[in-house]
């Protein structure tokens, strides 16, 4: 029973880890996000579905269109909702995002339509056994997060290793010398809205065979996720992939141990507690202001 | 079907933007004078199909009530439709469009409770009768209206409560039911009900459960549940956390039978709950499945005729919709009758004088009386359970 709980609650908090490295790409380089980062997970379920089910595509192919696809509608965020604002130095990108999750969210809903789909997949056709004991959780369940976690390793890899990385962390850590050393700026936070969008799109093609495909899906998680992201400290990859797996496993642990009805009281009661305890985050560093 | 009870969601803010308010006209070109009847409901957005049930439903009953002659001397009926979009602000003004400047002498009611809710302090002011068809909150009739005017042809979840608690004990030899039910206020309506339910019988609940509508795994709660020694699960929840339960269930191989609110009947539960979708049996108030009567063929006849896209009784979906609807016309057209006038309050005591009506969902004796409001009642449910992509009868297998 404990172990069923472990082991959905890492599975679901891989997914929220997964959606809150979004957040904390974008942040790190621009300082902004996209609010309506659960749009962006939606968008990856339902692209998935409607080339997979709709259009009968081969999986993998349906897959590797929906994240790309995931990736253009990133940067189309960033084009439309962040750069007009930010780069006025107005905090409008804040509303301007969820706007434009809305306008996704009602544009999904009336081409994708109104009821909720199912997407099998082989890996949640029947559950996990081992020793003949049911885990009660499906091999996807298991998988997520090593998915996750691999993801995390990728982004950390990508950013001391590569010379693209190197710039996004130049921009990050003084954009006004970066300017200076000939990195183009607009395009390393172009970037990582695409990044950020493409994370989403993985935890969103992850999510739907567990899940039902429909226009509203990603809104609980999304809020989830920036709970998380906050939770984790948002200067902190690894900071953030671990508070997700924190805040799924006490989510399962909660429900199991306790019951339903205090689920969410306890969850984000403990975020507010963590936060009052360390105000930037369990893994977050604090700004330092020099004057 | 799912939407008894359920929030504004921003979507449904959006949804009404391109939807248009439209009435339909039900014929009858030359009387002078025709009564005008209203139906205020979802008619966009995601409850779309629901609310067009529902216009089938009544505009049969008209046909067949215009057909022999109109009522009150030749006057035919009419139907007026206004779209809420499942929102109670715009669900009042439509219905004060439809009191005011229509003169609809029986407004009808839509899908959510809600809305429903919002309207029936008007009515109730303004005197004039209101029919339910569909929204299924104990307290659209059962309201502090002096005199009420909101009567109703549909479930009613207190009533629901106590039918899933008696099916239960009879189908499945229940004692210890253990309650898995949507974190709203639909939730909580049945949460109510149903501990009121099991308190009439001296019984209690080995546990409940709450669960999010976009929740993914529902172990958790069913776990408890399980280890609670529940030996039968009453759900209440929309089609998607619904079958999220049911897939759930399957995952930890915990066969246990589920009894449900009409949630799953609103989309395609088999295709989001898997196999085991079959096994969830749910409250329904008729199906146009398995032997019908006389009156039923004829509504099914009549529906094939006037609408070529139903084909065969699988298109008559959602069937309560049309049902209710049908049923609730004709009963407001015997209240309007035996009331001799257009007379709001008229009409109110003509419903109390209807005698017996030979309806489709059933043979009604004189169903409505003060303080009971609501013409269906425990015994009436028709219990279903989804086989491949239809709704039928608990029994009935083609």
């Amino acid at each position: 029973m404990l172990l069923t709980a472990l082991i959905s609650g890492i599975g679901l908090g891989s997914m929220y880890g997964l959606m809150a490295l979004g957040f904390y790409v974008t942040y790190a380089v621009s300082g902004t996000v996209n609010f309506a980062q659960g749009s962006s997970m939606m968008l990856g379920a339902v692209l998935t579905f409607a080339f997979a089910r709709t259009l009968g595509w081969p999986m993998p192919v349906a897959i590797l269109c929906a994240l790309a696809l995931c990736a253009v509608y990133g940067l189309l965020v960033e084009f439309i909702a962040v750069r007009p604002f930010a780069s006025r130095g107005s905090d409008s990108w804040l509303m301007a995002t969820v706007a434009l999750g809305i306008v996704l969210d009602n544009l999904v809903m009336f081409t994708f339509g109104k009821e909720p789909r199912s997407l099998p997949s082989p890996l949640a056709q029947s559950s996990l056994e081992v020793g003949g004991v049911n885990l009660g959780v499906y091999p996807l369940q298991a998988v997520i997060p090593v998915i996750g976690l691999a993801l995390a390793g990728a982004l950390y890899l990508l950013s001391v290793r590569t010379r693209w990385g190197s710039a996004m962390l130049a921009v990050a850590q003084n954009r006004a010398a970066a300017r200076l050393m000939g990195i183009p700026i607009k395009r390393s936070i172009a970037l990582a809205y695409a990044l950020s969008a493409l994370f989403a799109g993985v935890a969103g093609v992850l999510i739907a065979p567990l899940a039902n495909v429909h226009s509203d899906m990603g809104a609980l998680f999304g809020l989830k996720a920036f709970a998380v992201a906050i939770l984790g400290g948002l200067t902190s990859a690894w900071g953030v992939m671990i508070a997700g797996l924190i805040f799924g496993v006490a989510e399962a642990l909660v429900t199991t141990s306790l019951g339903s009805g205090y689920t969410q009281i306890m969850t984000f009661s403990l975020v507010i507690l963590a936060l009052a305890l360390r105000p930037n985050g369990l893994f977050g560093r604090a700004e330092v202001k020099k004057v | 079907m799912a939407h008894s009870f359920s929030p504004i969601t921003r979507r449904r803010l959006f949804a009404g933007v391109s939807a248009l308010a439209f009435a339909v006209s039900a014929g009858a070109a030359f009387a002078a004078d025709p009564i005008k009847i209203g139906l205020v409901t979802a008619l966009s957005g995601q409850s779309a199909l629901a609310g067009e049930a529902i216009s089938r439903g009544m505009t049969i009953a008209i046909d067949e009530v215009n057909a022999k002659g109109g009522l009150l001397g030749g006057r035919m009926l009419e139907l007026v439709r206004r779209d809420d979009e499942g929102n109670p602000a715009k669900g009042v003004t439509a219905a004060r469009e439809l009191i005011f400047r229509e003169k609809v002498a029986v407004l009808f009611g839509g899908l959510d409770t809600p809305v429903s809710m919002a309207i029936v302090p008007m009515i109730n002011a303004e005197k004039v009768p209101f029919m339910g068809p569909w929204a299924a909150g104990t307290g659209v009739t059962k309201n502090p209206g002096n005199p009420n005017f909101a009567f109703r042809v549909s479930a009613v979840d207190e009533i629901v409560n106590v039918g899933m608690l008696d099916y239960a004990q009879k189908t499945f030899k229940a004692t210890k039911p253990g309650l898995i039910l949507v974190n709203n206020p639909w939730g909580e309506s049945n949460e109510a009900g149903l501990k009121a339910a099991l308190a009439a019988k001296g019984m209690s609940a080995v546990g409940m459960e709450k669960f999010q509508d976009n929740d993914v795994d529902v172990v958790p709660q069913l776990t408890r549940l399980r280890a609670a020694g529940a030996d039968v699960l009453f759900m209440v929840g929309n089609v998607g956390p619904s079958a999220q339960v049911v897939k759930s269930l399957d995952r930890m191989g915990w066969k246990v039978p589920i009894v449900s609110h009409w949630g799953p009947a609103g989309g395609r539960f088999t295709e989001l709950a898997g196999p085991s979708g079959k096994d969830v049996h749910f409250v329904q108030t008729y199906s146009f499945f398995g032997k019908q009567s006389p009156v039923g063929e004829r509504v099914i006849g009549a529906l094939k005729a006037k609408y070529p896209n139903i084909k065969g009784v699988d298109d008559i979906t959602p069937a309560v919709g049309v049902a209710n609807a049908y049923d609730g016309l004709h009963l407001s057209a015997l209240a309007i009758a035996a009331a001799g006038s257009t007379d709001g309050d008229a009409v109110r005591q003509g419903f109390y004088k209807i005698g017996k009506y030979e309806g489709l969902i059933k043979t009604y004796e004189t169903p409505f009386k003060p303080g009971v409001h609501d013409a269906i009642q425990a015994g009436d449910y028709v219990w279903a359970q989804f086989i491949e992509n239809r709704i039928l009868p608990v029994g009935v297998t083609n």
